[in-house]
This record gives structure tokens, C-alpha cells and sequence, in this order.
């Protein structure tokens, strides 16, 4: 079977690292990667832990499907209790990262504890060990790697780091990896600073084997290959523009958040959109796009390569950011330039390089911003507070905040703790964008309502990962709803929700499911594992997660009230576009959702519902 | 009509899917570790790389093996490592200007690119055609083809 059948543990506090059988019975239950380390977190901690403390344990996770020939098959997770939001935290990577751990024969690494001081896991193979990591500490993800690369003259190594952001407390630090691939969501980098662990580099060469059938994988990786290739999203779209190909898209259907959220369209989206990253700069006549790139496995390769313009006001005296490196997705495009108003291309690529090199999500920060920026333009906030001029559209802000964040620097410690404490503290709660503590990406439910509550029920705060109903109410896939009303958006949330904790629990990526349904990956799944993967099967592992999740969150002390949209969505309604006039539908579509749920009218799974899967 | 694997860098985005194709092939596993052929990233020129043995006619492995146990396939032009005559003396890796032939600690012997006997899994596995299987004599057809649509700038009647 597919699952290394191997843990990794690693106690921090005592230094030690031990390997253990994987639990398969919990696997038949929770498949891999998600599933099977929320379960391994849910046994053995307490939900109402400090996500902080020593007490909070730290899991890097992967799939079955993780290290094979199947396509997109080289996601890895990092799962834990999230310090932004309080909730359970699971944050999906892709890159080389996971492929490696599970080729060095481990399914999983469960961090414990906390060090006395800085280290990183060394593994090669079945060999662990923890090493001094204080000539590393105050350095960036990118130094991390290279440096760890050189001290171990092995440049197949691969790392996953935490850049400064993550030893400084950023509350949405991210775990950076292959320098700009990230576990990038709710604090997962915050939760291994606050235990001194600074990195983890793996060198496998034992390899993936023990396929159940290997005949029939390679028939069902194939095609499904070709089902992908097939596509127009994942087979032209995707690799030619990137997540990017939706900035004009998403701006046309009025549902882009602009200038935090104030407004759902943006005036210079153009500039900032996929067409602009493929267009000759003016200034020296290349593109900012060099090319697209792929992560372990995947035949979409959506991944950007970008170079700016190293005439550019904001590299000019920066040589380090001249080179190429990872171009903006559409999430991290949005969150640094719809949301603050900028339209600054070439500055918004180099924020986005700030944030992969110090290891902090695009997202929040982004979003954080243009808190700050609509605070700036209220006078709530002054430039002598700030430490800048920050008016909405100022790309001279965005890129002096995103350095004063990550290094912990004046305002910035401020912004680090993300929006809703931070307008909370200067008196101004509503202009938060954030549901459960974090900020909602790229798509604005007043113009697309199912996202609405895929932001209001995520489990891991605002997220567009979870349930992306932007792929039926926008491209039609599987079936075309109308994204303007909320009707049967409750049933499609959930079952998006369910099949994506299936995806994201085999170790293939979520950008599969534009073409891909549970039944393109059940057959690959069941000639990798024993166990009879069905489609009814996966809806129904994933079914299980979700309520596993929604229980953790529940006994850390949420409840019903933080399934709720910022005011500003549910008030004041979209100014233009085909939404005008509409606010978010949320308060009806939640009551539905508890039930098609199965849930009680407080959002607690009822005992039936529990029973059913097994929980 | 001999066949070579033909490389073209600029369609290749770096998935890896070739080098997993090749250690199955060769170890039955999913071990890039293992694979003949390699992937190199230049990340600052945002370039990918793959890279492998180009089967050379006088090949220098071939010549510098102390024990004829690099022999030429017949059928494919191949040269091909024989393991149970290699003793893994390494004096190939030396000899190969390239690097493409090493030596594998596990098993003691060299390892080289034998083009899987005619039907190489790395070209069937490439989604995107960085790595084909063509014929030999005319490896360059396709971007020869490619120039002379470039030709044709002249407006017509």
C-alpha cells in the first residue's frame, strides 16, 4: 500500500526524535495527510491549548498519494492549533517538500514540546536527528535553505523553514518550502517559532513502493493525466495565465474586494491581472512572467516565474530580488492589490518575494493592510503611528509594512497580529475582513454567495480552499449555479467541503477538482491502497473530517457566532457590477447549511449524525 | 531507424513526473533517487533542465570499461550496462564527459540511461513534451519546422 506506514516523532523538549507504526486503522477511517493528522492532533492534545504553548503539537503530513506517479501527487500539510484564529489549523503545500518525507519512508512528523533553543530536523532516511539552528535564527527562509544546503554539501535536499516572520510571532507566519512553495495559511509558521524549531530538511532516497496494484495505478494515473490535459481549465488555462486568469474575470463578475472591501471592483485589475504579467514592460521590454512551473508530479503547472524590472523603484538597491523566483497567484495578487488598492505590478511581485522569503501568508497581510489603509484614510490612524504615509493605493507602504512585519520592526508588530485585533484594539472591529480571526481571500460574497459560507463554516477560519463553489458559480464546473443568488448553496458547500477534505487527505491537489471529481480519484486510490477506495467511500472520509474538525473547534470554544460574515458584507451592498445592490445572504443560508449538516441549530452535530461516521 | 531522446528545456516545468517514470522502470519504486535522467532547477533564470545520457556513438564510457561490460544494444543503439560483468571500478564515471553514467553504492555497479530496450518511460511519462523519442537523424525537424513558419512574413495577394 501507498502509506509509508512510518511516524516520525519528534520531542522537541527532549530532544529526541523516535519512529512509530502509522495507525491504520485511523487510515481506512481518515485516509492520509488532513484526515489522519487532524485525527492523531484531536487524540492527543487538548483543544483548548495554548496554540503557543509547548503543549500545542505541530504535524507534517502527507498522503498516499503523496510520492507517486499520480498527478498533483506532492502535497504535504502542516496541522495544528492556528494562533490566528484559534481553531484548528491546516495549511496545504506543494513544491518538493512532501514528496521527499514520504520518499525518506515517513508518512508523517509529529512535532512536540518546545527547544531551549533554535534547531532544525535533520532527516536522511530512517536517520533523525535535531541540530543547532542559532547561526540560523534571524535569517530568512531563502538563507535557511541555501545554508543548510552547503552544510550538508547536498544540494537534492529539501527544506521547509520558517523565515523571520515565523520566529517573530507573526500570527500568520507560513511554513515556506523549496524557497517559494507555502503551508501558507492561519499561523502554522508562528506555532514552530514559538517551539524554536527552525526548519526541517529531508534527503530520501528510499522511495516510494508497495503500490497495491501497480498495472491498474498506472492505468488510472494516466487517465486521469489525460482527463486533466483534456480540460480547459487545467489542461490551457491554468498553465498558461496561472490562478491569475481570474483577476479580470472575477473583477467582471463584481465580486473583487477592493480597498478592503469597500468596493467589488477594482479600476486597475487589469494592470495587475495574468494578461499584464505575459505583456513587454515598457521600462526594458521583457515580461514579468518567464515561465510556468510545475510541483512534484503535477501536469497542470499553474506555478508562476516571474522577474522584475530590476529599474524598478523597489529593487533598484536590491540586487537579492532581481533574480527570478515565484510570481503572484491570483489569492496573493488580490490580497497585495485589490485590497490596498494597488495596482504596482512589479511592486506587488516584490511583496509577494518579502513574504516567501520571510514566510508570512500574502493573504492576511494583504488584507491587514487595507484595515490599516481604510483606518489611514478614517484618520483612526496617523503616518507618526504607522511610521509611514499609508493611504489606500501607496505600493511605498505596502512594501516598507511588509518589511517592518516580518522583521518585527515599530508598526509592524502591530500588523502581525492580523486585522481583527488590530482594529480591535483602535476601536474599529468592523473593518475587519475576517471570519473566526482570518481574512477572507479573493472573492467577494456579496457578489458570489456560496462563498459567503464557505467563509463562514471553514473550519479554519475564511477560506477559499475548503469549499471553492467558485468553480460552479463562476466557470460551471461541475454544474453552472448562479453566483448572485443563495439558493441550494447550502448542499453545494457541503459537498465541496467533503469532497476537498477527501482531495486534500490523498496528497493531490485541490487545482485538480476544475476537472477531477472523487470519482477521477477513487480509482487511483484504490489500486495505490488496500481498502477498497470507493467514491461513496471518499464523500464519506470526507464527510467524517469535516465533522472532526467542526468538533475540535467546538470543544476550543467556538460556537455558532463565529460561523458569521464581517458586518460590511451583510450592510452595505456591492456598489457596481451585476451585484449592485446586494448584501450577503449569509443569516439564510447558515440555518440550512446546519441541517443538510446534520447539525444541530447551534451548529453541533447531532449524536445520530456523530454515530453515522463513526465519531 | 535509430531513435534518440530529444530534450527541449523550454517546455519543461520541472514535475519530476520523467524521474519517477524511470526509477519504477529500472527499481520498482517511486525513487528519483534512483532515475537516470534528472531535472536540474536553475531557479534564479527561472529555467528546468533535463538531463540524461545522449547514447554517444564513440561513447567514452564504453571505451574507458576495463571489463566490456558497456556493450551496445543492437536494436536501439543503447549503450548498455551489462551488471553481472560490471565491478563497479567507476573508471565510466571518470571517462563520461557528461556525467551521465554513476555509480550506485546499493548494488555496487554503474548506472546509465539504456533507453528501456526501445519504448523509454521518461518520453511516454513528460506531460508536456520536453522529453520525446525521435528519430535520430532528425532530432532538430521540429524546431527546424518552427523557424520555417517564422518564414513566412510576406503578405499575400
Amino acid at each position: 500500500m501507498a502509506w509509508a506506514k512510518k511516524i516520525l516523532r519528534v520531542n522537541l523538549t527532549k530532544g529526541t526524535c523516535a519512529s512509530e507504526p502509522l495507525n491504520m486503522e485511523w487510515a481506512q477511517q481518515y485516509l492520509g495527510q488532513r484526515g489522519l493528522a487532524t485525527k492523531y492532533l484531536v487524540a492527543e492534545t487538548d483543544p483548548k491549548v495554548d496554540p503557543l504553548s509547548p503543549e500545542n503539537k505541530l504535524i507534517m503530513t502527507t498522503g498516499p498519494l503523496t510520492g507517486t506517479m499520480a498527478s498533483t501527487g506532492g502535497r504535504y500539510s502542516v496541522v495544528t492549533k492556528g494562533p490566528l484564529t484559534g481553531a484548528i489549523a491546516c495549511s496545504n503545500s506543494g513544491g518538493y517538500f512532501g514528496a521527499e518525507m514520504k520518499m525518506a519512508g515517513w508518512d508523517m512528523i509529529i512535532f512536540e514540546g518546545k527547544s531551549k533553543k533554535p534547531v532544525y530536523l535533520w532527516v536522511e532516511n530512517d536517520k533523525a536527528e535535531l541540530r543547532d539552528a542559532s547561526h540560523l535564527w534571524g535569517t530568512t527562509t531563502w538563507h535557511t535553505e541555501e545554508t543548510i544546503k552547503q552544510a550538508h554539501q547536498d544540494p537534492q535536499i529539501r527544506v521547509a523553514s520558517i523565515g523571520r516572520a515565523g520566529e517573530n510571532g507573526v500570527l500568520y507566519a507560513c511554513v515556506v518550502n523549496d524557497l517559494h512553495r507555502a503551508a501558507g495559511r492561519s499561523g502554522v509558521g508562528a506555532v514552530m517559532g514559538s517551539k524554536n524549531l527552525k526548519a526541517v530538511a529531508l534527503r530520501g532516497t528510499v522511495g516510494v513502493s508497495g503500490i497495491r496494484d501497480f498495472k491498474a495505478f498506472l492505468q488510472a494515473t494516466t487517465a486521469a493525466k489525460k482527463v486533466l490535459a483534456d480540460n480547459a481549465v487545467t489542461g490551457q488555462g491554468l498553465p498558461k495565465f496561472g490562478t491569475q486568469v481570474l483577476m479580470n474575470v472575477i473583477n467582471e463578475v463584481g465580486a473583487l474586494p477592493t480597498r478592503n472591501a469597500q468596493d467589488v471592483q477594482f479600476e486597475g485589475a487589469r494592470k495587475i491581472s495574468a494578461e499584464a504579467m505575459h505583456e513587454k514592460r515598457p521600462t526594458d521590454g521583457k515580461a514579468n512572467l518567464i515561465t510556468n512551473s510545475a510541483c512534484f508530479g503535477c501536469t497542470i503547472a499553474c506555478g508562476r516565474v516571474s522577474q522584475v524590472d530590476k529599474t524598478h523603484w523597489s529593487v533598484v538597491n536590491s540586487p537579492k530580488y532581481w533574480g527570478a523566483t515565484g510570481g503572484l497567484e491570483y489569492e496573493n495578487a488580490w490580497s497585495l492589490g485589490a485590497a490596498n488598492g494597488v495596482d504596482d505590478l512589479e511592486a506587488l511581485t516584490v511583496a509577494n518575494m518579502i513574504c516567501n522569503e520571510d514566510g508570512m501568508d500574502p493573504i492576511t497581510f494583504g488584507a491587514t493592510i487595507g484595515a490599516v489603509m481604510e483606518m489611514f484614510q478614517m484618520g483612526v490612524l496617523k503616518k507618526e503611528q504607522i511610521g509611514v504615509e499609508a493611504p489606500f493605493g501607496s505600493a511605498q507602504a505596502l512594501l516598507e509594512l511588509a518589511h517592518m512585519t516580518a522583521e518585527g520592526r515599530g508598526f509592524g508588530k502591530e500588523i502581525a497580529l492580523g486585522s481583527a485585533r488590530l482594529t480591535k484594539k483602535y476601536g474599529h472591529p468592523e473593518l475587519s475582513m475576517t471570519v473566526k480571526g482570518q481574512e477572507f481571500p479573493a472573492y467577494d460574497p456579496r457578489g458570489i454567495q456560496g462563498m459567503g459560507l464557505t467563509y463562514a463554516t471553514s473550519n479554519r477560519g475564511a477560506c477559499h480552499l475548503r469549499s471553492y463553489t467558485v468553480a460552479s458559480e463562476i466557470l460551471g464546473v461541475p454544474v453552472k449555479t448562479d453566483p448572485l443568488s443563495t439558493e441550494g448553496k447550502p448542499d453545494l458547500v457541503k459537498a465541496f467541503q467533503d469532497a476537498t477534505a477527501a482531495f486534500d487527505s490523498s496528497g493531490t491537489c485541490i487545482f485538480t477538482t476544475f476537472a477531477w471529481t472523487l470519482g477521477d480519484l477513487a480509482p487511483q486510490l484504490d489500486a495505490a491502497c488496500e481498502g477498497g477506495w470507493t467514491l461513496e467511500r471518499l464523500a464519506e472520509v470526507g464527510e467524517r473530517i469535516w465533522n472532526m474538525e467542526r468538533q475540535y473547534n467546538l470543544a476550543a470554544g467556538l460556537t455558532a457566532k463565529d460561523d458569521d460574515l464581517p458586518k460590511r458584507l451583510k450592510t452595505e451592498p456591492a456598489k457596481s457590477g451585476p451585484a449592485k445592490g446586494l448584501v450577503s445572504g449569509i443569516d439564510k443560508m447558515i440555518p440550512e447549511y446546519y441541517k443538510v449538516r446534520g447539525w444541530t441549530a447551534e451548529g453541533v452535530p447531532t449524536k445520530d449524525t456523530a454515530k453515522r461516521l463513526g465519531l | 531507424m535509430q531513435k534518440s531522446l530529444h530534450i527541449d528545456p523550454n517546455k519543461c516545468t520541472g514535475c519530476l513526473q520523467c524521474e519517477m517514470a524511470c526509477s519504477y522502470e529500472n527499481y520498482g519504486a517511486f525513487n528519483i533517487s534512483k532515475s537516470r535522467i534528472k531535472v536540474f532547477n536553475f531557479e534564479s533564470a527561472g529555467r528546468k533542465v533535463p538531463y540524461t545520457c545522449t547514447q554517444c556513438a564513440e561513447a567514452w564510457c564504453l571505451h574507458a570499461c576495463p571489463v566490456d561490460a558497456i556493450r551496445i544494444d543492437a536494436a536501439t543503439g543503447a549503450k548498455v550496462v551489462f551488471e553481472n560483468t560490471c565491478v563497479g571500478c567507476k573508471v565510466c564515471t571518470i571517462a563520461c564527459p557528461f556525467g551521465t553514467i554513476n555509480y550506485v553504492a546499493d548494488s555496487g555497479k554503474v548506472q546509465k540511461c539504456d533507453l528501456c530496450g526501445g519504448q523509454p518511460a521518461c518520453a511516454d511519462a513528460c506531460p508536456t513534451g520536453a522529453i520525446t523519442y525521435v528519430e535520430s537523424d532528425w532530432t532538430g525537424l521540429g524546431k527546424m519546422r518552427q523557424w520555417a513558419e517564422k518564414t513566412d512574413t510576406q503578405p499575400r495577394a
